[in-house]
């Protein structure tokens, strides 16, 4: 399988292939500029000096031309960076970007890929005078340091975040070509920090408080309000994604996380908490995510995203550049709870079989889901459905259409269609 | 007491004093208890919340003082948000804000404050908080009473010698205020059916 576009080894000869007649002192495929400095560097301090200087990456270390057994390798870093042969990125548009689902192994979204969505850019916070303001119903209005944040009990867990606008553009039929930019907008990480209720009993709620707006300190000032007898068990506020600080676009240095809820109610750069009686009526929950039904009418406060699943190989934009076996992968996921079981069709829904589940496979969270297939070069339509444990199905893309029609832009969660032609060209459809 | 007795006298108040210090042991040595605050952050001010206390409720809580009119509002816009959002607010490239009413449950939906949204103080406090987008919370609020009021005046839902203030917003009836339902998923291939 390689991309559309072949991405070509990065090597002349195979990799990891035994070889001796490649000698260290011949470097064919080095540019000028380099063997130039190099050389001149080795004559002056030695080949030992000069590698200390001119670390991390050198002469075969820097393109990988020659037998890494041969000569010394790049010198320990302070923030490690991954291999200049790996090139997957994300997405990216002004105000979002989306995650290259179909290059990530496992579960956990690497945080420099997680996808990003926000409203007005990125803030640039210090984080030594950030604070959180807890106020409204509460018996004492309380301001909070992000130091002493980091003081109560803490809790990691990981969760998915996807954005309730992803694959949105699918209501009005197959439009993306990678499952990059169909899905891109769901990301797992290991999110860290303290339970909302805990910070919450340190306010002190008053009778009467039922809903809490949460905003943001970024130019959107981004607003949601959200129903505290549903919120309170899981939300978090987290400083702490993948082990370190949050990323900036991720809320840095304090976002609200609401597991299984739509992307934007997990507020980035969280500043304030209003206790309520009753939801503000914010622009991001009337004008934005709310879904348009066909009679004119709009749902709101749709919270939950529900059960989805998604082929990330073999994936639109890929090839099957061979018959024989295909691992299928892909990432499957419910807003209520644990993935039970994901089927996969590779005749368009005819037939169905019941995939692995890679461990761990927890509430709320992607889960990896693998399927043996041997193609044999034939036409071939995959497809993948999530039933999660409240037993909800993800649906075909027809039974969702019949009830919410192509006009409500978010919570598009129908069975992702690949066809496969003979050639091996994966396409939507 | 003989010396057997003495020791199984002692051996049992040690025992004693065992059961005592595993039993207050806890307490003693962690501290506090399950139920106490842990007493982290400091109470704020009330001129603290009132620097970011911003948003506005439905029924007007939270408005500031102030006041506009659709007249004062048409310079702001020309002056503040035509550039994005067009001459009279359906050019663009920003969102259109204004028409669509009708269109909702057609095919082609056209969703402005004045088809779409339920609130009219939603607009204040969105351009309150985050407009114009290149300079979010510029305004006064007699600007963003003005502004609302022009924006209002377009779609049809106000008439042109109102005054906009605290008590006039939360008054004004927006087209699509009974056109929002609660979520009803799962709606599709319910559990059990
Ligand atoms: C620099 C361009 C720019 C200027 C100037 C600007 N806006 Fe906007 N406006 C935008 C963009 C972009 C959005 C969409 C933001 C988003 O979706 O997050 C927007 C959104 C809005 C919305 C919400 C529309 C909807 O349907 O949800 C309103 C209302 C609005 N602007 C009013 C104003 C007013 C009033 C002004 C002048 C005071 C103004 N804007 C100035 C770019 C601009």
């Amino acid at each position: 399988m390689t991309d559309k576009d072949g991405k070509s080894m990065p090597n002349e000869r195979e990799p990891g292939v035994p070889s001796r007649d490649a000698p260290v002192t011949t470097r064919p495929k080095e540019p000028p500029t380099r063997r130039a400095f190099l050389t001149g560097a080795t004559s002056l301090f030695g080949a030992a000096a000069a590698h200390v200087l001119l670390a991390p990456f050198l002469g075969h270390a820097a393109n990988g031309s020659g037998d890494p057994t041969r000569v010394p390798g790049a010198l320990a870093t302070e923030y490690g960076r991954r291999s200049p042969f790996e090139r997957a990125k994300r997405l990216t548009k002004p105000q979002r970007s989306r995650t290259p689902l179909q290059d990530l192994h496992g579960i956990v979204t690497p945080s420099a890929l997680h996808f990003e969505r926000h409203h007005n850019g990125v803030p640039l916070i210090d984080p030594a005078k950030h604070r959180l303001l807890v106020h409204g119903l509460v018996e004492r209005p309380l301001l909070f340091t992000l130091a002493e944040l980091k003081r109560f009990p803490s809790i990691s867990r990981l969760v998915f975040i996807e954005c309730s606008g992803n694959s949105g553009k699918e209501w009005k039929g197959p439009k993306g070509k990678t499952v990059q930019e169909i899905h891109g907008l769901t990301s797992t990480s290991e999110w860290t920090g303290v339970r909302l209720s805990t910070v919450l009993s340190e306010a002190g709620l008053t009778p009467g408080a039922a809903w809490m707006l949460a905003e943001g300190s970024d130019a959107a000032a981004m607003t949601r309000s959200l129903p505290l007898n549903r919120v309170l068990d899981e939300a978090l506020l987290c400083y702490a994604q993948n082990g370190e600080p949050l990323r900036p676009e991720q809320g840095y240095p304090l976002r609200l996380l609401v597991p299984g809820y739509e992307g934007n109610t997990c507020i980035k750069w969280l500043r304030r908490l209003k206790l309520v009686a009753s939801p503000m009526m914010t622009r991001e929950e009337t004008s934005k995510y709310t879904d348009l039904m066909p009679d004119g009418t709009a749902r709101q406060f749709t919270f939950d995203m529900e059960a989805k699943s998604v082929i990330t190989a073999p994936s639109g934009g890929q090839r099957l550049k061979k018959t024989g076996y295909v691992e299928i992968r892909g990432l499957a996921w419910s807003g209520r709870g644990r993935v039970e079981k994901v089927e996969v069709s590779v005749d368009g829904g005819k037939n169905w079989r019941t995939a692995r589940l890679q461990a761990p496979v927890l509430p709320k969270c992607h889960t990896r889901f693998c399927l043996d297939w041997w193609w044999d070069g034939g036409k071939a339509v995959l497809q993948s459905r999530c039933i999660d444990e409240t037993g909800y199905r993800q649906p075909a893309r027809q039974d969702l259409v019949e009830v919410r029609g192509t006009n409500s832009y978010y919570h598009y969660n129908a069975i992702q269609s690949w066809q496969i032609d003979e050639a091996g060209n994966v396409r939507n459809g | 007491m003989d010396r057997w007795e003495r020791a199984r006298v002692r051996g049992r108040s040690l025992l004693l004093l065992l059961f005592v210090i595993l039993a207050a042991g806890p307490a003693d040595v962690w501290g506090g208890s399950k139920d106490a605050l842990f007493h982290l952050g400091r109470v704020a001010t009330p001129e603290e919340i009132q620097a970011w206390d911003i948003d506005v409720a439905p029924d007007g809580e939270g408005l500031p003082a102030g006041r506009g009119t659709v007249e004062a509002g048409e310079r702001v816009y020309a002056g503040h948000c035509a550039g994005c959002h067009g001459g009279t607010g359906v050019e663009g490239p920003s969102p259109k804000l204004v028409g669509g009413q009708g269109t909702l449950a057609s095919a082609h939906p056209v969703k402005t404050v004045g088809s779409y949204w339920p609130y009219a103080t939603t607009l204040f406090d969105y351009i309150y908080r985050a407009m114009p987008f290149v300079a979010p919370q510029s305004l006064t609020p007699d600007q963003v009473y003005a502004v609302t009021a022009w924006i209002l005046f377009q779609n049809g839902l106000l008439d042109k010698d109102v005054v906009l203030d605290r008590e006039t917003l939360p008054k004004v009836r927006m087209p699509h205020r009974t056109g929002f339902v609660p979520d009803p998923r799962p709606d599709v291939n319910r559990p059990g059916s």
